[in-house]
């Protein structure tokens, strides 16, 4: 079976592909990236039924042996995240259409490049089961993303430099631990590395690489305090840009995280051996209070958003190092809720920026009549944010809680709790002003009658599936975990 | 005890839901409020002919979806659920008949908004009656929060949007912060959140635990205005009159003081509750909210406020009866849900009446209103005497069993302090009797023919009147269903 190769390597031609005839022919560009994005899409989906039917996947990329070659390695838990990357980028990709069409008329063939090339590098890093392999991947990601962001407004390109700097450190400190790594095992795959680490533990070598790697990942990922690049970034971001970074992102570099905890490192050595675990949950109270604190005092829906992204991101490291098995239910099904239900509030956020309106809150007043099906996808968005059931955030939520409620973390229980009572306060307020509001005048050329003037069919449907999505995997999120997330958690883990 | 399998509770619960892409779809009014009354008269009838079954001690049952292993979003319909569902089914299709008066009388914007909200939150209302576990329990009751958000602020003014706030802050800010950490902490304990007529945290439990749990739901399920959390209720006046009507004197705040009895029934069991002598505590925050709550009424000058305080007392009534653990005193709560809902609802329905009709909100304008709304006036006394408790109204009955669980009980601070807190009912209530009946308005220009609000008013407040005085002469239905659960709760 090929499918672990061509997963990657589709889209990577693909973009190649759409560099080249982008040239030539700008309305090729979408179709192609529809057809790379579409395959890698179809192969996430048969990989995931392959994990669940016959076991876990290896691939030997052109046949080499690890540790010589690069090795995919495909379990539930990245067959999981495959699907929600491939599937993420692209509904992504017709929702935000008529976007790109209209703002990059053109630059089409750059931003396809770059979009999949994106996705590419981001189904890499889920994939691949070597180190190194990792960070070339990561860099692919990264730089394609910086390119992305700068393509938005005028503060754009300073907000992508911002990021460039902090991204390099971070994707440095992840380099540095792999090469301490390699110093002490002689070995960059990780499962060799994993066979070899056990005799180490006691090493101080081995700890710097694990504590280097930690804080280079925490970067990306956006973990608070190290947060500080991510708002500027999405928010200046062009909308169809901020609505595949925001979900995906994050989300990938939580999976890293749990990959190094579960698969290179073991969860004794992370959560026993180091008595780490309760000070990371700590942190991870700072964060999300920090994160909800920092969102309470902005006045632009974008920005708001990307704080909650902050905070959502902290209550899955959080969940991951409370070392039971409740918790890590919990941090890796909400990679796959929040990928979706930010995916939903960021395409309301982009279709609402598409019918010209400010996204301040000053000008989000009379937006209940004026884009109601628009409202009613940030509305199930902002519900799932919120933990309300039966959508999915709910149902992570309630493994995360459980998960603290065993460990005795009690600071991590209230934390969830506080964070959700900001999240209401947050989508509510934000609710209020679309609700009571009278039409905003401040970008000119709008009638402030009553006709609606929502957002074309293509941005609308894309939305409104997502949101739908929201509820029917909150439903069968039992399924989810049963079939597939419980077996990405290590028996060994109670 | 016999279980059957069926669609049926499933149906009742989501018919209003299914309502709505059909309003949505209506043009005209007619059409869309036809369609409101088919639904409310499906569900009523659905609901009905499950009554039978229920009588006879049978329980039906609705597996939807298992969401979190060993816990399922699940319909049980027993003779609580019955009791609740039947009263606000039946309800719904008199209030909707009202609200096309009271919405046309005062030509109201946005109303199919208002109808599509009102069938949500009855779909809520139902699925909380028909919960089988807490978890479904907590989905239809933030589901009921969020739908009736709306039908709250549906004037979109600045006192809307304060109120909203404060409803919201209160409702769901509760709910999340207490009701979600006692839920999980509770499966955690227990490995499940089904209702069971002995609990579910077994009898070893301790006292500082159970008694946190305890003030967690009571506190958490803050839709039934246990004070200090009460003050939402009395914002929530600024709603159209038939949303405070059927919402804020029967489906919402009921909801809350079912979800309690829930709670304490069958989460934390009456046996443990019992050993533990915790419900006593809970027992002195209801008599301490219905005597302030009394004292407060008194004193408003708002008759829809004045109302609200009244109701907040009265939901304190039916704590009472759940905290206190005896059976009698159960059967005096639960049935108080349903001889409030009549008593209280028509209250509502004169107060909107009176509005619609000559524009009047305070007490203090409705001197020699009688004479004028004689209809109107002799309906506010008849659901005035049944909030009152006085007979041959069905708030006797109800009343009559709370008296004679704190008897069974031998509580007998809490008679005492619910004999006073009827005194102070009948003493906000009947000033305004006299005062529309007794006291001849100064200024005699007025013309004194009959002036009463139009008759999709007046006939739905007719038969909530009614249905107050015919449920003291047959409340057997109600009692039976509390009989019955009271049975099952206290064995025998």
């Amino acid at each position: 079976m090929q499918a672990p190769a061509l997963l990657v390597t589709v889209p990577l031609l693909g973009a190649l592909l759409i560099s080249i005839t982008g040239r030539l022919n700008r309305k090729v560009c979408f179709p192609l990236a529809a057809v790379s994005l579409g395959v890698s899409l179809y192969l996430s989906i048969l990989l995931l039924f392959a994990v669940l039917t016959e076991g876990e996947v290896f691939y030997k990329m052109g046949g080499w042996p690890p540790p010589w070659g690069i090795s995919y390695h495909i379990d539930h838990l990245n067959a999981l995240v495959l699907v929600v990357v491939s599937l993420v980028s692209f509904v992504n990709l017709p929702a935000t259409y008529r976007y790109v069409h209209r703002d990059f008329a053109d630059r089409t063939g750059p931003f396809y490049a770059l979009y999949v090339l994106m996705v590419a590098g981001l189904l890499g890093i889920v994939v691949t089961g070597d180190a190194f392999n990792l960070y070339v991947l990561l860099e692919i990601a990264a730089l394609t993303g910086y390119a992305l962001i700068a393509m938005g407004e005028a503060e754009a390109p300073l907000a992508s430099l911002n990021y460039v700097l902090m991204g390099t450190i971070g994707a440095s400190f992840y380099l540095l631990g792999v090469g301490y790594l390699y110093i002490v095992t002689g070995s960059l795959n990780m499962w060799d590395i994993a066979s070899l680490l056990p005799n180490l533990y006691q090493s101080k070598a081995v700890f710097a690489a694990f504590a280097i790697m930690m804080i280079g990942i925490w970067i990306k990922m956006a973990f608070f305090p190290l947060h500080a690049w991510l708002p500027r970034a999405y928010v200046y971001a062009p909308s169809p840009v901020s609505s595949l970074v925001a979900p995906l992102v994050t989300k990938v570099m939580v999976y890293v995280m749990i990959r190094m905890l579960l698969s290179v490192f073991t969860p004794d050595f992370a959560f026993s051996t180091l008595e780490l675990s309760r000070a990371v949950v700590w942190l991870a109270v700072v964060a999300i209070v920090g994160a909800a604190l920092l969102a309470l005092a902005q006045q632009n829906l974008k920005k708001m958003l990307a704080y909650v992204i902050v905070s959502e991101v902290a209550y899955m490291v959080g969940g991951a190092w409370l070392g039971n098995r409740a918790g890590l239910t919990g941090s890796i099904l909400h990679i796959s809720n929040d990928a979706l239900m930010t995916l939903c509030v960021f395409l309301a956020a982009g279709n609402i920026a598409y019918k010209g309106r400010g996204l301040d809150f000053s000008d989000l007043g009379g937006l209940f009549e004026k884009m109601p099906f628009t409202m009613a996808g940030l509305l199930a968005g902002a519900l799932s944010i919120i933990g309300v059931p039966p959508t999915c955030g709910f149902f992570s939520k309630w493994y995360l809680i459980s998960g603290a409620i065993q460990a005795g973390h009690y600071g991590f229980l209230v934390a969830l709790l506080f964070s959700s009572l900001v999240h209401t306060v947050l989508f509510f307020r934000v609710i209020e002003r679309c609700y009571f509001e009278p039409v905003g005048q401040s970008h000119g050329g709008h009638s402030s009658g009553k006709a609606m003037e929502e957002a074309p069919l293509s941005m609308v449907i894309p939305l409104l599936l997502v949101a739908v999505g929201l509820i029917v995997l909150g439903i069968y999120s039992r399924e989810l975990v049963v079939n597939i997330i419980q077996y990405a958690v290590p028996a060994s883990m109670v | 005890m016999p279980v059957v399998v069926s669609v049926k509770p499933f149906f009742a619960v989501f018919v209003s839901l299914f309502l709505v892409p059909v309003l949505l779809s209506c043009r005209s009014p007619n059409v869309r409020e036809a369609w409101t009354f088919v639904a409310a008269a499906v569900k009523f009838l659905l609901i009905l002919s499950m009554l039978p079954e229920v009588m006879s001690g049978t329980e039906i049952v609705t597996h939807v979806a298992e969401v979190l292993p060993g816990l399922e979003i699940k319909f049980r319909v027993d003779a609580l659920g019955m009791l609740f569902a039947l009263v606000s089914s039946f309800l719904w299709i008199v209030t909707t008949a009202y609200s096309i008066g009271y919405m046309r009388g005062l030509a109201e914007h946005s109303q199919t908004r208002y109808f599509c909200y009102f069938s949500l939150a009855l779909s809520a209302t139902i699925g909380v009656a028909f919960s089988a576990n807490l978890l479904t329990l907590y989905l239809f009751y933030e589901m009921l929060s969020l739908a009736t958000y709306p039908l709250v602020t549906h004037h979109q003014d600045a006192e809307a949007r304060s109120s909203g706030r404060k409803y919201l802050l209160y409702i769901l800010g509760t709910s999340i912060a207490l009701v979600l950490p006692a839920m999980l902490i509770c499966y955690n304990l227990s490995g499940t959140l089904e209702f069971s007529s002995k609990g579910i945290l077994g009898m070893d439990a301790g006292t500082p635990l159970v008694v946190t749990l305890l003030l967690m739901f009571v506190f958490g399920f803050a839709k039934a205005a246990v004070m200090p959390l009460h003050s939402w209720l009395p914002a929530a006046m600024v709603a159209p009159t038939p949303v405070s009507a059927l919402l804020h004197a029967v489906a919402v705040v009921k909801v809350g003081a079912f979800s309690i009895l829930r709670a304490v029934t069958g989460i934390l069991g009456v046996d443990l509750l019992r050993n533990l002598h915790a419900g006593t505590i809970v027992c002195v925050l209801a008599s301490a909210t219905f005597l302030i709550a009394s004292l407060i009424a008194l004193s408003q000058d708002g008759l829809k406020r004045r109302l609200a305080f009244s109701t907040i007392g009265q939901l304190s009534y039916i704590v009472l009866g759940v905290a206190l653990l005896s059976p009698k005193a159960l059967m005096g709560g639960a049935v108080h849900i349903a001889m409030h809902a009549f008593g209280k609802i028509t209250l509502f329905f004169c107060a909107g009446a009176i509005f619609v009709a000559g524009g009047k909100t305070r007490v203090s304008e409705l001197t020699g209103i009688g004479i004028r709304m004689p209809f109107t006036m002799a309906a506010f006394f008849l659901g005035a005497m049944s909030v009152i408790g006085l007979p041959p109204t069905g708030g006797f009955i109800s009343k009559w069993y709370l008296v004679l669980g704190t008897l069974e009980a031998k509580q007998w601070v809490f008679l005492v302090a619910l004999l006073a807190s009827s005194l102070l009912n009948a003493a906000y209530f009947l000033p305004i009797v006299y005062r529309a009946f007794f006291i001849v308005p100064e200024e005699t220009s007025h013309d004194v023919s009959i002036h009463e609000a139009p008759p999709w008013c007046l006939v739905p407040l007719g038969i909530t009147a009614a249905g107050s005085v015919v449920l003291f002469f047959y409340p057997e239905v109600f009692l039976g269903l509390a009989q019955i659960a009271a049975e099952r709760l206290f064995g025998g």
